[in-house]
């Protein structure tokens, strides 16, 4: 049509897309986070969504004279603006000229909107699918790491287990636990996670390992290795920890996470991962605030963590 | 037209010509593919291009070298945490000829990304960025861009020690861009850790969504450059950007690749 190509049949610019398109991020986040954001997100794409469609659809909605001066006729004698100062000159046009248009404005509006709608019903569930269950689907960890016997007051014993069996060397983690001794006629024990909080390679411990004394213990066949380690240092980047799992050199940002434990008949065993800022003091008297288990790299305390505000579920 | 009789061809030449050319003309007559392919290979460069403005078919080369050892890569290889570094191994040390084109698609790699960076050295000292060529700039950087992602990982692929830690590394630098970094970080390794998602994921992204990708890019890229033109280099006696010489007319109707329809012998006739 050759009147497409003028100004006033451009379309202005429009925000309602992108309202629409946070109410959807929302929903999407929502199902992750929780079901309030996700209210509230399709709270937002409604609204949004409506505004648009009603944007859209608003020169097919509109009656029909309004539309009357983009037939071909008067777009071909020099646009919109002009033609509608000239319209009562004009010679009355038929009923069939005046329907022409906006009927075809009608049928090509439906057809964009309704593959709107299609490719929409196709394409949430699909890219929901392709990334929520990397948050949803996750599993707990519990690991036996055998009888207290085996861990000495003060020294760290190395214990590597793979987290699941059926998928194998890949879901190999370590750990090193630190018997503490009592605190008040508690247990306590010290269990540093091994990968370096700066990109996430494995630390390696400084000092000591007793190789020949390794062995094998509970349902998950960890392995437990005396040592006597002095820290930890990491082979990719050069960070550097103390026992407590405090960086001492390199770009580490916090210290080392660590893992929850808890005692069931003179077993120990591991829990959840966590993340620390910095720890003060030493062994059971440890001075710890714990955050959710995080990324390698980001800040958990301090001005910089307000870079991360939302925690990551899963 | 006047021929001269000395370069007349026998009758039984001007047949086979004839004959081979059917195809062709058929192919044109319904589809404007012949017209189309000439269009885009025979088109007028400035006189003072060089070797330089090669660097960019060099690029796309190396591109389709990749996409080609890439597939039949892809038919030996196992993308399965158990598998995959097996796999490589048996491509390279077992199966005939496995280790020459794995070499290829790894070395080629390198070579790809080189080129696309001597391309864009090129074209920032030639100022050939400038209008209205700025559109293709940008594209251009999406395809480093993805090009780079397209190294990242495939990386990972030989699932080796020196490719999982790289992985672990590359994820974790992800993850620490503000907001939505762990969000990112967590979403490439498909869960709180790396595991036989990432591998199937990188696996997927590397072979389907980022060549696709790539090759409609190079489709927007090379249109432009075909629309748009080829820049003379600034040092060019002949100015830049000016109109083209309007195309001679045709002597004899067989320049190039074929006739233009609705002449139906051959030439001499």
């Amino acid at each position: 049509m050759s009147s497409q190509g003028e100004k006033p049949h451009v379309p202005p610019p429009s925000l309602w897309p992108i309202g629409f398109a946070v109410g959807i991020a929302c929903i999407l986040i929502g199902l992750v986070v929780s079901w309030p954001v996700a209210a509230v997100g399709a709270a937002i794409a409604i609204a949004f969504g409506f505004l648009w469609i009603r944007d859209v659809t608003g020169s097919v909605r509109e009656p029909v004279q309004a539309v009357e001066p983009e037939t071909r006729r008067v777009a071909d004698t020099g646009g919109a603006p002009k033609a509608l100062e000239g319209r009562e000159a004009m010679p009355p046009m038929s009923e069939e000229e005046i329907a022409a248009y906006p009927r075809s404005t009608f049928l090509s509006a439906a057809t964009l909107g309704l593959g709107g709608v299609i490719g929409g019903i196709i394409t949430v569930p699909v890219l929901g699918f392709a990334v929520l269950p990397s948050f949803t689907n996750q599993k707990d960890q519990s690991v036996e790491l055998g009888p207290l016997e085996n861990f000495a007051e003060g020294q760290f014993v190395i214990a590597t287990y793979l987290e699941d069996f059926e998928i194998g060397e890949v879901t190999r983690r370590t750990v090193f636990v630190r018997n503490n001794g009592l605190l008040e006629d508690q247990p306590s024990f010290t269990i540093l996670f091994s990968r370096c909080v700066h990109l996430g390679c494995p630390v390696q411990p400084n000092g000591l390992v007793y190789d020949e004394q390794k062995k094998t213990v509970g349902e998950k066949r960890v392995d437990l290795t005396p040592s006597l380690v002095t820290g930890f240092g990491c082979p990719c980047h050069g960070g550097q920890y103390d026992t407590e799992g405090n960086r001492t050199a390199g770009p580490p940002v916090r210290a080392l996470d660590r893992a929850e434990f808890s005692i069931r008949d003179g077993k120990l065993w591991l829990g959840q991962f966590y993340s620390v800022g910095n720890v003060e003091s030493t062994g059971a008297r440890a001075r710890i605030k714990k955050y959710d288990h995080a990324t390698p790299g980001v800040h958990v305390d301090g001005p910089e963590a307000w870079l991360y505000p939302v925690e990551v579920p899963g | 037209m006047a021929v001269t009789p000395a370069r007349r061809k026998s009758p039984r030449r001007a047949q086979i010509e004839a004959a081979a050319l059917y195809p062709l003309d058929w192919l044109e007559e319904r589809s404007g593919l012949v017209g189309a392919i000439k269009y885009f290979l025979f088109r007028r460069v400035p006189r003072d291009t060089s070797w330089a403005q090669t660097l960019g078919s060099a690029s796309l080369t190396a591109f389709l070298v990749q996409a080609i050892t890439g597939v039949i890569l892809a038919f030996y290889y196992k993308p399965d945490p158990d598998k995959a570094y097996e796999s490589i191994q048996i491509i390279t040390n077992d199966l005939t000829l496995g280790w020459l084109v794995r070499g290829m698609h790894r070395w080629g790699a390198s070579v790809f990304i080189i080129l696309m960076f001597l391309h864009m050295a090129r074209v920032f000292l030639y100022g050939a960025y400038k209008y209205p060529r700025e559109l293709n700039w940008i594209v251009g950087v999406l395809l480093l861009t993805l090009g780079m992602a397209e190294g990242f990982t495939g990386y990972l692929l030989p699932w080796d020690q020196t490719a999982y830690w790289a992985t672990v590394v590359g994820i974790n630098i992800n993850g620490t861009a503000p907001f939505l970094g762990p969000f990112i970080a967590q979403f490439l390794q498909g869960g709180a850790a790396i595991g036989s998602d990432t591998l199937s994921k990188f696996y997927s992204i590397h072979m389907l969504v980022l060549p696709g990708a790539i090759a409609g890019l190079i489709g927007l890229h090379l249109y432009l450059v075909i629309r748009l033109g080829v820049t003379s280099p600034p040092w060019s006696p002949t100015e830049a950007g000016r109109e083209r010489a309007p195309e001679p007319p045709s002597t004899n109707g067989r320049e190039g690749l074929i006739r233009p329809s609705g002449r139906g012998g051959s030439n001499g006739e």
